[in-house]
């Protein structure tokens, strides 16, 4: 079984939840447990809220603030999952390992963690982070679920 | 997310109610931290996440971020019952150190 989705969406902190709950229930079919969901959730809910508070910070057209979400499940040959791609074509991350490293924040002031990174990369079994400035940035997520979750 | 304050034996439960991300999350603490000037004869504020049906690392952050804000008033926090998924996420950013878990 293979299903694929694409989804684009402005960069509004509305849409939060909108988008991690799309991706959760696009991840249905592969019967995952409630608490593989809620990794995929949150996962999401991390890598568009980066999007939206950083990305596109400095952009004022408001037109051009859109994230891109593409997702596809698979369950073959034993092995079954989800690969989650989000894009954005905002301001781009300078440097990638400082950006993913715990608790590094480039907004002091505003009660951030600095934690999104972090926990897609423990929610999930891979994080890709791929960026350019001034072009964009795209984080590639995969979740593998378990044989037991069938 | 809906937040409602109730005073007991000197303690302020602070319910949170919903999902909590970062849209969300300013509406809650400018809500708490103007709510919480109300109430001058606590010694702590016990932060109760049982009916949080979602969070994100905002959560860390906003946590954090009334841990500093009670301490101004010299009031201690601690958190009470987080389920599952957010126990995960505080334990990853370390939480309890700071905020401890009644």
């Amino acid at each position: 079984m293979k299903n694929t989705m694409k989804l684009e969406i402005l960069a509004q902190s509305v849409n939060e939840s909108f988008a991690r709950s799309t991706v959760a229930a696009f991840a249905l079919p592969l019967n995952p447990s409630l608490s593989a969901l809620s990794d995929i959730k949150t996962a999401v809910s991390e890598g568009v809220t980066n999007a939206i508070v950083h990305a596109y910070r400095d952009e004022t057209d408001e037109d051009k603030k859109k994230i891109f979400l593409e997702a596809e499940i698979f369950d073959e040959k034993g092995r079954k999952g989800i690969h989650i791609v989000i894009t954005d074509h905002g301001k781009g991350i300078e440097d990638v390992p400082q950006a993913i490293s715990p608790f590094y924040t480039t907004l002091d002031g505003e009660e951030r963690s600095g934690m999104g990174f972090t926990v897609m990369q423990t929610f999930m079994t891979d994080m890709q982070v791929e960026s350019e400035p001034g072009k964009g940035t795209r984080v590639t997520l995969t979740k593998i679920l378990d044989e037991d979750e069938r | 997310m809906q937040v409602s304050l109730q005073e007991r034996g000197g303690v302020l439960y602070i319910f949170l109610d919903g999902e909590l991300d970062e849209h969300t999350a300013a509406d809650a603490r400018r809500y708490i931290d103007s709510a919480v000037l109300k109430y001058t004869r606590i010694n702590k504020a016990v932060i109760d996440l049982s009916k949080v049906a979602f969070m994100d690392s905002t959560g860390i952050g906003f946590l954090i971020g009334r841990y500093k804000a009670f301490r101004r008033f010299g009031l201690p926090v601690y958190i009470a019952n987080p389920n599952r998924a957010t126990d995960k996420i505080l334990l990853i950013g370390g939480i309890y150190a700071i905020i401890p878990k009644v």
